[in-house]
């Protein structure tokens, strides 16, 4: 572990526990010929999962279908007719089969094809996300570059303990604290729940989008501010960058020229982990203001234990995650000159896992 | 651990932690003894504000909020303290198996974190959970099972870390066997980082315990649990939000005792880690 300045500088995706986490590598190609390789297994596996689980949930969706009244002859056929009494490995064949042509069958509670459910909470879902990644990364460089710059100032100490602050409280509590002070009596602007009219654009009715998009901006910011703060102080610490500045460059050039874009690469890392936190933390968000996107319709599918809307919902963001995952790690290889160009680039196994443990997750 | 108790309360937050922690768990245990009635007992009437009997008034059924507050404070603590430590001990053994075994089931195991990876926590929870019902012991395991994959890739990180050592090595070259390798040099290397990650697997099974409530699939009714509670008495928020006010602060007072006590000793951890691998590598 000899760290030498510059094979530290862009080499450096992050820090875990064992020490360094390099990213040293290929001619890229074969690494993204693997990379999506990988990426094909494990969204193959995720298929096994998503459809052992939802074959274990205790109830028959033959007799979810007949009702509880149905004879069970009747629900004997309809079982046959499904395929129900066929082996589960090859329910599951027929399964993958129509779930790569996006068909998972009809919607148990609402007979309407799944997929045209998933697809309509998508876009609400969709139009969420991205506004809340529209508002937190500028928000989280900007953020993190003015307190890296003030690193152990007040501002900095305030900041660092107010971030510490929303990281502590879980989204909900966030989302409650804000309905009271912005839906109620104190300052009541906002409504407290989102009833979009499912036939205009969320983006016509801005008003709903509010509050379900601060909670989850606030609780993903911290994360990503102090990953960028980290990351600035990394470099503006580093040796190349005190020689730099012995040679008289000025201080906004090695900001802005060196620290920021080289903290770049483990917020393009950081922000794919988001991915993740905010889909999860999306369904509790989405029920408390009652939002119609994808958490609040697996939420009520599971309740209905509704078999082919949760199949959709939870491949549907399984594969989101897989998928941003992939065009992160693309984006940090073309954002790192060494592993664009280097002989032979390789993603140390665990790299992203790093990210997690030191300080991410939810 | 690395660091000596005397060096804990010198940090502020730390300190702030460690207090609302104590401040937590003497809540939960002399709740119960405390509390003027009994956690499902109708002792008003529905949504009744605050007044001199009922401190924080009446909930939606007209059950005495300070009761229940006071009885239910148990189940969040134990239900979030046994979820992380059964993610750490399953984890860090397959965790330590990864970092000590081939190439190949190493590759595997590294694999199959990034399969579990892929969902969303609180979405393989809800999936397990669905599935299994809502014994307060099934919620444990379920918990714990979204976070073994997290243990899995520290514990792995960490013992690789460890066993290219030179104390390792040497040990290797006395011919002593595998396990007492592995319990008196690898362990003791590796027990700092992984009670670190505890205490942020905490932090994080206390929210997703918290939200599993809202949502509905935690304890079953009557059970004072906190976020059972909210859920129960979110539909009088607006007009009467005494009832679901009082566990939301005190959920987010427990959160942040965790979170500030986690944090602390991390950070603690990395000062005295820099300090000793900076050592350990000079030589």
């Amino acid at each position: 572990m000899t760290s030498q300045p510059f094979t530290r500088r862009g080499l450096l995706i992050g820090e875990d526990l064992e020490g360094r986490v390099a990213l040293t590598v290929p001619s890229w190609l074969p690494w993204l010929l693997r990379r999506l390789l990988v990426g094909v297994a494990t969204v193959f596996a995720i298929t096994i999962i998503v459809f052992a689980a939802t074959q274990a949930l205790p109830s028959d969706p033959a007799r979810v279908i007949l009702g509880p009244e149905a004879t069970e002859q009747a629900v004997a056929v309809l079982r046959g007719q499904l395929g129900l009494d066929r082996p589960l490995p090859v329910q599951y064949a027929h399964w993958l089969g129509d779930a790569l042509r996006f068909d998972f069958g009809r919607s148990l509670d609402s007979d309407v094809e799944a997929v045209s459910i998933v697809r309509d909470r998508f876009g609400n879902s969709l139009v969420l996300m991205l506004l809340v990644l529209a508002v937190t990364i500028p928000l989280s460089l900007l953020l993190g570059v003015a307190l890296a710059v003030r690193r152990d100032g007040r501002l900095d100490r305030v900041a660092m303990a107010g971030l510490i602050l929303f990281k502590a409280l879980p989204g909900f509590i966030l989302a409650i604290g804000l309905i009271l002070i912005f839906a109620t009596n104190i300052l009541p602007v906002l409504p407290a729940v989102s009833l979009l009219d499912p036939s205009r654009s969320p983006l016509a009715q801005p008003a709903y989008l509010v509050l379900p998009t601060v909670t989850l901006v606030l609780s993903i910011l911290p994360f990503l501010v102090r990953l960028v703060r980290a990351g600035v102080i990394e470099v503006l610490e580093a040796d190349y960058v005190a020689a730099a500045r012995l040679r008289g460059l000025s201080e906004r050039r090695l900001l802005w020229r060196h620290a920021v874009p080289n903290a770049l690469v483990p917020t393009v890392q950081g922000i794919a982990m988001t991915a993740r936190v905010l889909l999860g933390g999306a369904v509790i968000v989405e029920v408390v203001f009652s939002y119609p996107g994808l958490g609040s319709a697996l939420n009520s599918a599971i309740e209905m234990r509704d078999i082919p809307v949760i199949q959709a919902i939870t491949l549907l963001q399984a594969g989101l995650v897989v998928l941003v995952n992939l065009l992160a790690d693309i984006v940090t290889v073309l954002l790192t000159p060494r592993l664009r160009t280097a002989a032979r680039p390789t993603l140390k196994p665990g790299s992203r896992a790093a990210w997690k443990l030191s300080g991410g997750g939810t | 651990m690395s660091f000596t108790l005397p060096a804990l309360p010198r940090e502020r937050q730390l300190r702030l932690g460690l207090a609302l922690l104590l401040g937590v768990l003497l809540f939960a245990l002399a709740g119960p003894v405390l509390a003027p009635h009994a956690q499902d007992a109708l002792v008003g009437q529905p949504y009744a504000p605050p007044s001199g009997a009922a401190w924080l008034g009446y909930d939606y059924l007209g059950r005495d909020v300070v009761s229940r507050l006071l009885h239910g404070g148990w189940t969040v603590l134990w239900m979030s303290l046994a979820s992380a430590l059964a993610a750490l001990l399953v984890g860090a053994a397959i965790g330590i198996l990864a970092g000590f075994a081939g190439r190949r089931t190493d590759q595997a195991i590294v694999w199959g974190t990034d399969v579990l990876l892929a969902f969303p926590d609180l979405i393989l929870v809800l999936l397990v959970v669905s599935m299994l019902g809502r014994e307060p012991g099934l919620i444990v395991l379920t918990v714990a099972i979204a976070f073994v994959p997290g243990v899995v890739r520290l514990a792995r990180g960490v013992t690789m870390g460890v066993a290219k050592l030179e104390f390792v090595e040497a040990a290797r070259l006395l011919g002593y066997p595998a396990p007492r390798i592995l319990f008196r040099e690898i362990l003791p290397n590796i027990a700092t980082p992984l009670l670190v990650h505890f205490g942020i697997m905490l932090t994080w099974a206390i929210s997703m315990l918290a939200g599993l409530s809202l949502l509905g699939y935690g304890v079953a009714p009557p059970a004072a649990d906190r976020g059972l509670m909210i859920n129960e008495n979110r539909a009088g928020l607006v007009l009467h939000p005494w009832a679901a006010l009082a566990p939301v602060v005190l959920i987010g007072l427990f959160a942040l005792g965790a979170n500030l006590v986690a944090e602390g000793v991390s950070r603690l951890n990395a000062r005295i880690g820099t300090q000793t691998r900076g050592n350990g590598h000079a030589g």
